[in-house]
């Protein structure tokens, strides 16, 4: 019933930039190598290049859009339900009441971009923390103190 | 609850706490023993490098003296600067030589304390008291040592304190609980069954150890196989002369030895970790005795216990004998789950379970499940394809090469095809039921394991899919345990779903905190 029917909610769309952006920064290593490479002469011309120019397109462009595609949140009374993966997925809900402490997180580049990752620590061995990043700050600030007042006490 | 802390807070504020107090005075004989053990290796290599001068023994016992003082005067230090002290609140510890640290550990976040007796330790009458925080490891508060009096009050107060009864700390007596009740020992008989169960090659690998010593000093190659055949076949060959009766004699006579060596390797090891087991239900939850050498008694709140474990192994199954263990969030000496019955028949078990308000069999009219069918057949093509790709480049490498026969790789094949025959064959025996209070997943055909989780003291829910899970129905169900793990491979979609949906609503209807109560 409503674990799988309702709708997903989906994150901020800055979220596709900020992972774009790490994908973009740790693919050039790559380029400049390939390059290199060309410049050596060793292979017939664009035997390095362009397949990975190519593959650094698609993982800069094409996949931070399915991911974005593929995840997503349903924030209910007592629970919430994180879905993500494209080829694997997972869907996993943690109920409030067994959420042990809460952070809100924002690196360097999240934070140029108004973004912020939520975390769920549970007990459990299992899903001992469940992350949910490309929220807008603000909105992971109130789930935050939404969830917080569902706690009513600490233990362990 | 909380106007009880407020209270004890007022009380902590104006009473003068108690003064911080040492370890007992003995335990700096204990670390002096464990010195001079730190000692004999040393000496050893030093006698071994001096071996030709004829002061190689004093050079030896002048090195040992050295250490042993160092080590005698750093452990006396330590004694004089470890101190702890029960707070009203807290139990605080300050240590250090040189430098200081001082840890606070509230009563509330204890969770279970123990005391642990090695043999030394044992023989002086003192004990280790450890507080288990969750912390894990190193982080654990343990104090080195106490006497065995000094041990017991502290865990009654620790547990006093924590249901928020008594106030001071000085007063607590050695409250003998009445009601403590025995639920599971171990008798001799009992204890030996158990021994000559848990055979054991362990032996051999200790002998294996010592052998290659041997052969570093005796100059021998010990698995040189020409060496073994000229002693038994060679000059003079009494083997070979032996006869064919003769050597197929040696050789079960070799397999009877095996066969002792095994059981009496494993009869020790369980007579000195499980000699006088006894497990008893108290007021304030289980308490397991244990061990002939180094005794353990630990206490095991009955909230905290998060799910049962119900082991066997193939040949003691044949005879009844199951093996009981709780999974909770605190250790027990590395392990995960805390062995409570380690031996024993269903029947006797069944009262533990409930003890822990746990059972050990899904209520009248719940049913077993079985996994997808379409898993079963995905899981063993997939081990089907493996193998056989392995085999086909087996296959062209040698006919490649000519360095073998093709046919060799009609070995991974059929393994492959064995694998996938296992894969058909256990499916029927990975069965999962929920009923009202518990989730149960039974898993194995030889020695079934039984895992039994509370439906309310799980912590979070997953549904994960591969690419060929999605396409074909099937999902994985990962349960978030405390202390433990518990998933479910190859469920139907729908049936993941629904054992989600209910465990949701059971995990909802109670908050983290109540399940303490």
């Amino acid at each position: 019933m409503e674990d799988t029917d309702t709708a997903l909610t989906r994150l901020h769309p800055n979220h596709v930039k900020a992972t774009r952006m790490v994908a973009f920064l740790s693919a050039i290593p790559f380029v400049v190598a390939s390059m290199v490479l060309e410049a050596a002469d060793i292979l017939p011309t664009g035997l390095f290049v362009i397949p990975v120019i190519l593959a650094a397109a698609i993982i800069v462009v094409r996949v931070p859009l399915r991911r974005y595609q593929a995840r997503g949140y349903t924030m209910s009374g007592d629970r919430l339900r994180v879905v993500r993966g494209i080829l694997f997925r997972s869907d996993t809900i943690v109920p409030f009441g067994r959420v042990q402490h809460i952070d809100v997180d924002q690196g360097p580049l999240q934070r140029s971009y108004g973004l912020a990752t939520l975390t769920l620590h549970t007990a459990g061995t299992h899903n001992a923390s469940v992350h949910l990043p490309g929220l807008a700050h603000e909105d992971a600030l109130t789930m935050r103190e939404e969830i917080r007042s569902h706690i009513r006490r600490e233990a362990v | 609850m909380s106007e009880a802390v407020a209270a004890r807070d007022e009380n902590a504020s104006s009473k003068p706490v108690a003064d911080p107090r040492r370890t007992h005075p003995l335990s700096f004989a204990v670390s002096a023993l464990q010195a001079l053990q730190n000692a004999i290796f040393p000496m050893v290599a030093v006698f071994f490098a001096m071996r030709d001068n004829p002061f190689a023994i004093f050079g030896a016992l002048g090195i040992g003296l050295l250490i042993a003082t160092l080590s005698a005067g750093f452990a006396y230090l330590g004694w004089l600067r470890f101190t702890y002290l029960v707070g009203d609140t807290d139990i605080r510890v300050e240590s250090g030589i040189l430098s200081r640290a001082a840890r606070s550990v509230p009563y509330e976040r204890i969770q279970d304390v123990s005391l642990e007796q090695k043999l030394f330790p044992r023989l002086l009458g003192l004990v280790q008291v450890k507080f288990e925080t969750g912390a894990g490891g190193n982080e654990e508060l343990s104090l080195r040592y106490l006497s065995d009096a000094e041990g017991e009050r502290l865990r009654e107060v620790v547990k006093a304190r924590k249901d928020g009864g008594v106030e001071t700390g000085e007063a607590v007596e050695i409250a003998q609980e009445p009601e403590a009740e025995a639920l599971f020992a171990m008798d001799t008989e009992r204890l030996l069954t158990f021994g000559v169960f848990e055979f054991s090659l362990a032996a051999f690998a200790v002998l294996a150890g010592l052998f290659q010593y041997a052969e570093t000093f005796a100059s021998v190659e010990l698995y040189d196989f020409d060496f073994w055949f000229e002693q038994l076949s060679g000059s003079r060959g009494w083997m070979a002369s032996l006869g064919l009766g003769a050597q197929i004699v040696s050789v079960l006579a070799g397999l009877v030895a095996l066969l002792v060596v095994g059981s009496v390797t494993g009869l020790v090891r369980t007579v000195l970790r499980d000699y006088g087991f006894v497990l008893e239900r108290t007021s304030k939850g289980f308490r397991r005795r244990r061990g002939l050498l180094t005794r353990t008694d630990v206490v095991m709140p009955a909230h905290r216990v998060q799910a049962l474990k119900l082991v066997t192994r193939f040949i003691r199954r044949l005879f009844g004998w199951h093996g009981l263990k709780f999974v909770s969030l605190a250790q027990d000496s590395g392990a995960a789950s805390h062995d409570v019955a380690p031996f024993a028949q269903v029947a006797e078990l069944e009262p533990i379970a409930r003890a822990a308000g746990f059972a050990i069999e899904p209520a009248e009219g719940t049913q077993w499940q079985r996994g997808s069918r379409k898993y079963r057949i995905d899981s063993a093509i997939i081990n089907l394809i493996t193998l056989g790709m392995a085999a086909t480049g087996l296959a062209t490498g040698l006919w490649l090469s000519e360095a073998a026969s093709p046919a060799y790789a009609l070995i991974p094949l059929a393994l492959g095809m064995l694998l996938a025959m296992r894969e058909m064959w256990l499916w029927r025996f990975d069965r999962n039921a929920l009923d009202p209070r518990y989730f149960f997943v039974k898993r194995g055909w030889l020695a079934p394991r039984l895992d039994v989780s509370s439906r309310i003291k799980l912590q979070s829910v997953e549904i994960a899919q591969g690419p060929i899970a999605r396409r074909r129905g099937y999902a994985t169900l990962k349960l978030g345990l405390a202390g433990g793990k518990l998933d479910f491979e190859g469920l139907p979609v729908e049936r993941a779903h629904e054992l989600r949906r209910a465990i949701i609503e059971s995990i909802s209807g109670t908050d983290f905190s109540e399940l303490a109560g």
